[in-house]
């Protein structure tokens, strides 16, 4: 049925029928009118952030613990520029968002009108689509079809540009169809490769299961159908900093984290498996080390949704372009049919080689003295949320790595964390969208103090809301992992790697209305973060760690797998040589 | 539609086109992608080009299908093996793309090119020029007592060697479309 509204009505009616809740934005000229049709109704919660690049990641948060697309609403010009890192964030990560855009007047686009940019010329490499809309009576159709777009295939942040003339005028509005739109990508893998896979899996000796956030994008059947997969196989798998929750970290065929800051045994057991089941993982350079010598003996297969992530950067033997869930759930169907075999005998020695590896305990540390270890913060950390219904969102940098493998991840959607940009300033924002997702639950950022103050901002959002996230700030007075590198690569020399204007997270947190508990004794650690757990409303925990910690174990630039520093290797000097100190 | 018509080759939806060949050997590729005629679909598949470093070597775009708001880009693109099934892989994402197809691999297919020459002189070379010219079937555009404008049509190697006979001749300007290319057959 067609119905005449206005189109700033029109938008808020399009996000109302495809099921959108929460709004994360900030009002401004060329937006006025929706924001007049906000105002109007009760359907939908909008969050007024502190600043456009917060309303993106926590529309990120929101998107990464639902599965459902985050929506963003911000004006022309400034607001959608501050909102470009989280539209980069949100494509390289393949979170779906819709952002909404306020544009200048269609007569006066070109002319260098009062906070006019070229919305989607800026921000066309950093979404998956985006669009323009001039004509009201477009507004409907596209307003659908960004959500589709959003949504299927490999998800990505899309962006629709509405100049105010737009949302001023009247035009026929429908409601969603059944899809209509010809944008539909394979969800199906090719039969003859899942049964080339499931012949490899048989006889594979030295098997290993690589997943990635495609798992959890597909949805929670894909986790099911691994967690069902892995189990009947037999298979270790590890998982990117991105997969992490697909399969629960308590499983006994859980190695761990990989890559740059991966477990020892994960690592390993990629550089000497003959089998590698790539599942929704892109290969990124954090995970692969140096090409050349990356699991030089096995055959490789790869399942993705996305054909150019098939062969960009590693050599695949068994392309399979598909959905994880649909492909998982016809590998299970084919490896059944077969009389689920595996090469049980040669698995079951590969598992001993895999625990010699893990012997090596390469997460190990000591607590001892007066100042608290960063990684024991998240031990305890761990150990104290562990049964509660926990999200963990983090910053970037050292802490994030820690928290990657400190703390154990038992369900998908549970972690959220900026991978492929890296971007700081990303977790507090995020915290807040989770938080707006689930109320009642215990949502925590890990933070560094350095990520932390590049969005302190939004502590007006979590006041205003209500929202009882945690900061949870390991307070080194560093950049940890920019010292971390010049320690290894620049021969110490600590360029503004340090802050010495930090503020009193306490009083900072009491200016804002909110609780702020500082701690700097490991014995007063379990007490501070009973309490921060326990206080109904936003806290900031300053957590006072070792000034020096590096974050172990790591692969150095430009070396192999199996050429891991460990904590225990002192000698970091001249670890990276000069191929590798070009790396990023 | 019929113009629309690309011989289906192996890109089909078939994860074996996605077989590598890693060699290092740099190739030239021409590649057709349809896509929707909206503001912004060249720009797409430009930024994509120089954003991710591929070589452009030629590009013609035009609308096909007025109807079906189908525009037809033509690319001729240089790369390894590797590089060249990425940028497919890549240009394929792109929303409103509909096909890929890289003609060089898909079977025969034709390619032609429009160019237009400026020829300046007198007396013998002008003479030159002009016979030359018609032993390349191209057409004299427009003519003063000093200068040609010759028209020519051709694959681009023709149209090289075109241009590389009129630059003693007094060649002053050069206007190239870039490629366009249909596959061979129904």
């Amino acid at each position: 049925m067609k119905r005449q509204m206005t189109g700033a009505k029109m938008i808020v009616q399009a996000l109302i029928d495809q099921g959108v809740d929460t709004v994360f934005g900030y009002p401004g000229g060329a937006v006025l009118p929706i924001y007049d049709e906000v105002f109007q109704q009760n359907a939908i919660k909008h969050v007024l952030v502190r600043h456009e690049q917060g309303a993106v990641h926590a529309a990120e948060g929101y998107a990464r613990s639902t599965g459902k697309p985050g929506v963003v609403l911000v004006t022309s010009g400034p607001g959608a520029t501050n909102a470009v890192t989280g539209l980069t964030d949100a494509l390289l990560d393949s979170i779906p968002l819709v952002v909404l855009t306020g544009q200048v007047p269609t007569f006066m686009i070109g002319s260098d009108a009062f906070q006019e940019a070229d919305t989607v010329g800026i921000t066309r490499p950093c979404t998956k689509h985006n669009w323009l809309v001039k004509e009201t009576d477009n507004l409907g159709p596209v307003l659908h079809e960004a959500f589709h777009v959003a949504t299927h295939g490999r998800p990505g942040p899309v962006l629709i540009d509405i100049p105010k003339d737009v949302q001023f005028a009247t035009g026929h509005y429908e409601s969603p169809k059944p899809s209509i739109s010809r944008y539909q990508p394979q969800v199906k893998g090719d039969m003859e490769e899942i049964t080339e896979l499931v012949a490899a899996m048989e006889t594979a000796k030295r098997p290993i299961f690589y997943t990635g956030g495609g798992v959890i994008n597909s949805g929670p059947a894909a986790s099911q159908l691994l967690r069902e997969l892995v189990d009947a196989t037999g298979f270790p798998i590890t998982s990117t900093l991105m997969g992490l929750g697909a399969y629960p970290a308590s499983g006994d065929k859980w190695l761990g984290m990989l890559g740059m800051h991966g477990l020892y045994e994960a690592n390993m057991a990629m550089h000497d498996c003959d089998l590698m089941i790539n599942i929704g993982a892109r290969f990124d350079d954090r995970i692969t080390g140096v090409i050349d010598s990356f699991s030089p003996k096995s055959t490789k297969a790869h399942i993705d949704i996305d054909p150019s992530s098939i062969n960009k950067v590693i050599r695949i033997d068994i392309p399979i372009v598909g959905d994880v869930a649909h492909v998982l759930e016809d590998l299970l169907k084919v490896w059944k049919s077969r009389g689920r075999k595996t090469n049980s005998e040669a698995v079951a020695k590969w598992w001993q080689q895999i625990e010699e590896w893990r012997a090596k305990e390469c997460l190990k540390f000591e607590q001892k003295g007066k100042i608290i270890k960063p990684q024991h913060a998240l031990t305890r950390l761990e150990a104290l949320t562990k049964g509660h219904d926990r999200y963990i969102t983090t910053e970037v940098g050292q802490h994030q790595m820690w928290a990657a493998q400190y703390l154990g991840f038992e369900e998908p959607n549970r972690w959220m964390t900026s991978g492929g940009l890296g971007t700081m300033g990303y977790g507090f924002p995020a915290s807040i969208g989770v938080q707006m997702a689930h109320p009642e639950a215990l949502v925590i950022n890990v933070a560094g103090e350095a990520s932390w103050l590049m969005n302190m901002q939004e502590m007006g959002t979590a006041m205003q809301f209500g929202l009882p996230v945690k900061q949870f700030i390991l307070n080194n007075e560093r950049l940890g992992m920019v010292r971390q590198w010049q320690e290894l690569l620049h021969g110490e020399r600590y360029s503004q790697s340090w802050s010495e204007a930090l503020p009193d997270f306490v009083k900072l947190a009491e200016a804002f209305g909110a609780k702020g508990i500082i701690c700097s004794d490991p014995d007063d650690l379990d007490d501070a973060i009973m309490e921060m757990i326990n206080h109904d409303g936003p806290v900031i925990f300053d957590c006072l760690v070792e000034k020096h910690e590096n974050c172990f174990p790591m692969i150095p630039s430009g070396k192999a797998h199996n050429e891991m520093l460990l904590p225990g290797d002192h000698e970091t000097q001249g670890v990276i040589d000069s191929k590798g100190s070009v790396l990023v | 539609m019929a113009a629309l018509k690309i011989k289906k080759g192996a890109t089909s939806h078939s994860a074996y086109n996605l077989r590598p060949n890693f060699s290092d050997v740099i190739e030239k590729h021409t590649l057709a992608v349809l896509v929707e005629n909206e503001p912004g679909a060249l720009a797409r598949v430009i930024g994509l080009f120089s954003g991710r470093g591929y070589n452009i070597d030629s590009l013609t775009v035009a609308e096909v299908d007025h109807t079906g708001h189908l525009s037809r880009i033509t690319i001729v693109t240089s790369g390894t093996p590797q590089v060249i099934e990425q940028i497919k892989a890549q240009v394929g994402r792109i929303v409103p793309v509909h096909e890929v197809h890289d003609l060089t691999v898909e079977g025969a297919s034709v390619e032609r090119e429009l160019a237009m020459f400026k020829v300046a002189g007198k007396g013998e070379q002008r003479v030159e020029a002009l016979r030359l010219a018609d032993i390349f079937r191209a057409n004299v555009v427009d003519s003063t007592l000093e200068s040609f404008v010759f028209e020519i049509t051709g694959a681009p190697e023709k149209i090289d060697a075109f241009a590389e006979l009129m630059r003693p001749l007094g060649l002053v300007e050069v206007a190239r479309t870039g490629v366009a290319a249909l596959a061979r057959g129904a």
